[in-house]
């Protein structure tokens, strides 16, 4: 019983960091219709991004650790934001009209470039920073196993629930929300009303980067370690989360990155972590063939 | 005016001067290593820093003044690459009389790089491009876990070979019917979903392969990988010293090479017959309904084809043809795991055909010698270490240009690089 509880705990902090990036995933998904491959990459970069700022302003600066990695987390957010911006207007603005798949093959190669770029200037090998605010709350004592709940656990567990209900009322209540819904729905409609197609795109893409760029930071700070081929696999990951919510839907890409954490943390407590990626990824096929709306989705028409 | 254009430029390349400065700043400004005490410290590189901004302002300088005069109204341009037919004729020769030259040429001992590098490694990949050519270029289906088949067939080998006691030319056919049946397998419940979310599928598929691969210590030995499994045999008389080997036979000198020559032979025939294979069935009913499917999959139904089963041959026969890739994969290395079938090898034989622009068979060769030559051609240049340092690794920059040359393709030309993909036949087309 303290071995679950204490799972559900890691379960839900894992939860929300694939949360977060798949809210990136879903944005785009529902603006442009494209999978956008480089999400996992670009959610890497901003954990190296906020990395090296951290070590710069503690090593060079002489910043005490917390402050330094709030000013981190911010300067990562910006920073990656711009790359997003830039990738965007680089490899997918041209994309809108041509075939279907095409997107998606410039995001392959954009995801290839991205995991390969931080390869070769930072090498290949784990980059580990010493562990920060390790205090714990004990919630059970004197039984068989301490169940703990760190800091940083409440931290990235808070400042999930805080952005989600940020940008919930961002899409459903401000301008730019209403654009996005606009363009989502059909893109050459809003442009003729007024609505700036490409502006709109380009901010979805911004604010998809800053969320995995706190989603990086809280990453760097909860495990301690990062490596340049660390995109793919949480990538994957957060885009099952994505599918598994209800691909469009903001509130079912945090449900959908919660259920993935739990299973993929249930599944290496119980039956061993060889298989524990399997889980996650038989979840993704599993739900795409039976169930390709998710949870909170809409049915997907195709239109001639 | 220049002057106003001259201005104009200038403000363009402020602007994409800071765009990269944002983007490189820590990144290429500093590189974190661990030190002594195996904490991280910061190594500065200001000056690669700076060599990326000024590269920025001069290239985005440049093009801005160039393309910047608007009075000139932009015509479209659609450069068709001229029809070469005598270009597939001559690169088969050069190909058949490649070993033997490059033996008479540089001896045996020397030779060897080159017919088991260049020849037989390329050649592998010209047919798994080819035959995910099948899938992706033909039918339009975008599999991402093309790897996944690659290890079936070189897995099927090195398991049955030592278990069963057959020869490589009796499993030969067997390791690309395993592949193909592991493709009718995976595609047959995938395959009526849209096309990006088939492409995801199939990645998750593969990744799961890989990881009961690694997993599966019992039977494929986990990371470690087999070995140790019979190699190649000419028609029974394997390639050994000795009274009873291949030289013996035929009264030559023994040589090691003499076995990587009758491999690139084997692969050669086997990548042509592939292509053959590809070549007439595009020609076909079944060929003629996997252009139509990719065209407009919806029209496809509408006029009665049954989509569900072209859609499965052209997997399945992609399939078969990276099995038998797989195969030969296991007999030139002697040695396979899980290592050589992850997602970026998948990425490398999806970027050959792109870049070859889908469809087209000669351009996804052009593709797979350009890309997979090139960096082994780049290891060899030894000047390139003295100039970007002693730890220069071309294998690293291989896939960071893949990268961005399926961006670029996919931007500027995504009808293919070498030649256009156009469909075999066309409505209203006049000949």
């Amino acid at each position: 019983m303290e071995i679950f509880l204490q799972q559900l705990i890691n379960g839900v902090t894992l939860g929300s960091i694939y949360g977060l990036i798949a809210i990136g995933y879903t944005m785009v998904f529902g603006i442009i219709g494209m999978v956008n491959f480089a999400h996992g990459d670009v959610f890497m970069l901003s954990a190296f991004i906020a990395l090296l700022l951290l070590l710069l302003l503690t090593q060079m600066l002489g910043l005490a650790a917390a402050p330094a990695f709030v000013v981190a987390l911010v300067a990562s957010m910006a920073l990656t934001a711009l790359w997003n911006f830039a990738i965007e207007r680089v490899a997918y603005r041209r994309l809108r009209g041509s075939f279907r798949l095409a997107p998606l093959i410039s995001a392959i190669g954009m995801s290839t470039f991205l995991a390969n770029f931080v390869t070769v200037t930072q090498g290949p090998n784990n980059k580990s920073i010493p562990p920060m605010w390790d205090q714990v709350i004990a919630i059970t004592s004197g039984g068989a196993y301490d169940v703990t709940l760190s800091y940083k656990q409440i931290l990235i567990v808070a400042v999930t629930g805080a952005l989600l209900a940020a940008f919930w009322f961002v899409v459903q209540k401000t301008p730019l929300g209403r654009a996005q819904r606009a363009c989502e729905q059909d893109a050459k409609m809003a442009a003729l009303l007024g609505v700036d197609v490409n502006r709109t795109v380009a901010l979805t893409f911004v604010i998809g980067a800053a969320l995995a760029a706190v989603a990086g930071s809280l990453y760097l700070l909860q495990y301690g370690v990062v490596k340049s081929s660390d995109g793919f696999v949480p990538g994957v990951k957060a885009f099952t989360a994505a599918v598994l919510g209800g691909i469009g839907s903001l509130p079912g890409a945090v449900l959908g990155g919660l259920l993935i954490g739990l299973i993929e943390t249930m599944w290496g407590q119980y039956f061993g972590s060889d298989y524990k990626d399997v889980a996650a990824f038989s979840v993704l096929a599993i739900t795409l063939i039976f169930m390709p709306s998710g949870l909170m989705g809409r049915p997907d028409v195709e239109k001639v | 005016m220049p002057a106003e254009r001259f201005v104009r430029a200038l403000r363009e390349a402020g602007w994409a001067t800071l765009v990269v400065a944002g983007l490189s700043f820590p990144i290429i400004a500093y590189r974190a290593e661990p030190d002594f005490n195996n904490l991280l410290a910061l190594q500065p590189r200001w000056p690669l820093f700076w060599q990326f901004c000024a590269a920025a302002f001069l290239l985005r300088f440049l093009l801005a003044f160039w393309s910047g005069d608007e009075t000139k109204a932009k015509a479209p341009r659609e450069k068709n690459w001229p029809k070469l037919p005598w270009l597939g004729p001559l690169a088969l020769v050069f190909l058949t009389i490649y070993p033997l030259a490059v033996v008479a040429l540089l001896g045996p001992q020397a030779a060897l790089k080159w017919v088991d590098t260049y020849g037989v490694q390329i050649l592998i990949y010209v047919l798994l491009g080819w035959g995910l050519n099948i899938t992706v270029g033909l039918a339009g289906l975008l599999d991402l876990g093309y790897a996944a088949f690659y290890a079936v067939g070189a897995y099927a080998y090195a398991l049955l070979a030592p278990a069963t006691g057959l020869g490589f030319w009796a499993l030969l056919p067997v390791c690309g019917l395993l592949a193909a049946f592991w493709g009718f397998c995976i595609g047959f419940p995938i395959l009526r979903l849209r096309g990006d979310y088939l492409a995801i599928v199939t990645l998750a598929f593969a990744e799961i392969v890989r990881i009961v691969l690694i997993n599966w210590d019992v039977v494929t030995h986990g990371e470690a990988g087999l070995f140790g499994f019979p190699g190649l045999n000419f028609f029974g008389l394997p390639f050994i010293p000795g009274p009873r080997g291949f030289a013996a036979h035929f009264g030559l000198p023994f040589q090691g090479i003499q076995k990587q020559i009758f491999l690139y032979y084997l692969v050669l025939v086997l990548a042509l017959l592939a292509n053959l294979v590809s070549l007439r069935l595009r020609r076909l009913p079944l060929g003629r309904a996997w252009e139509a499917l990719r065209e407009d999959e919806i029209a496809c139904r509408a006029l009665g084809l049954d989509t569900r089963n072209i859609k499965l041959t052209a997997f399945a026969l992609g399939a078969f043809f990276a099995g038998i890739a797989g195969c030969l994969f296991a007999l030139r290395q002697g040695f396979v795991s899980p290592s050589a079938f992850t997602f970026s090898e998948s990425a490398l034989i999806l970027a050959i055909v792109v870049l070859g622009g889908g469809g087209s068979q000669l351009g996804v060769a052009v593709a797979a010698v350009f890309l997979v030559g090139a960096s082994e051609l780049l290891r060899e240049l030894t000047f390139l270490k003295s100039v970007f340092g002693e730890n220069f690794d071309p294998a690293q920059y291989r896939m960071l240009l893949v990268g961005l040359a399926m961006v670029a393709m996919m931007n500027f030309r995504p009808r293919g690089l070498v030649s256009t993909r156009a469909p075999t036949i066309k409505l209203g087309a006049t000949s």
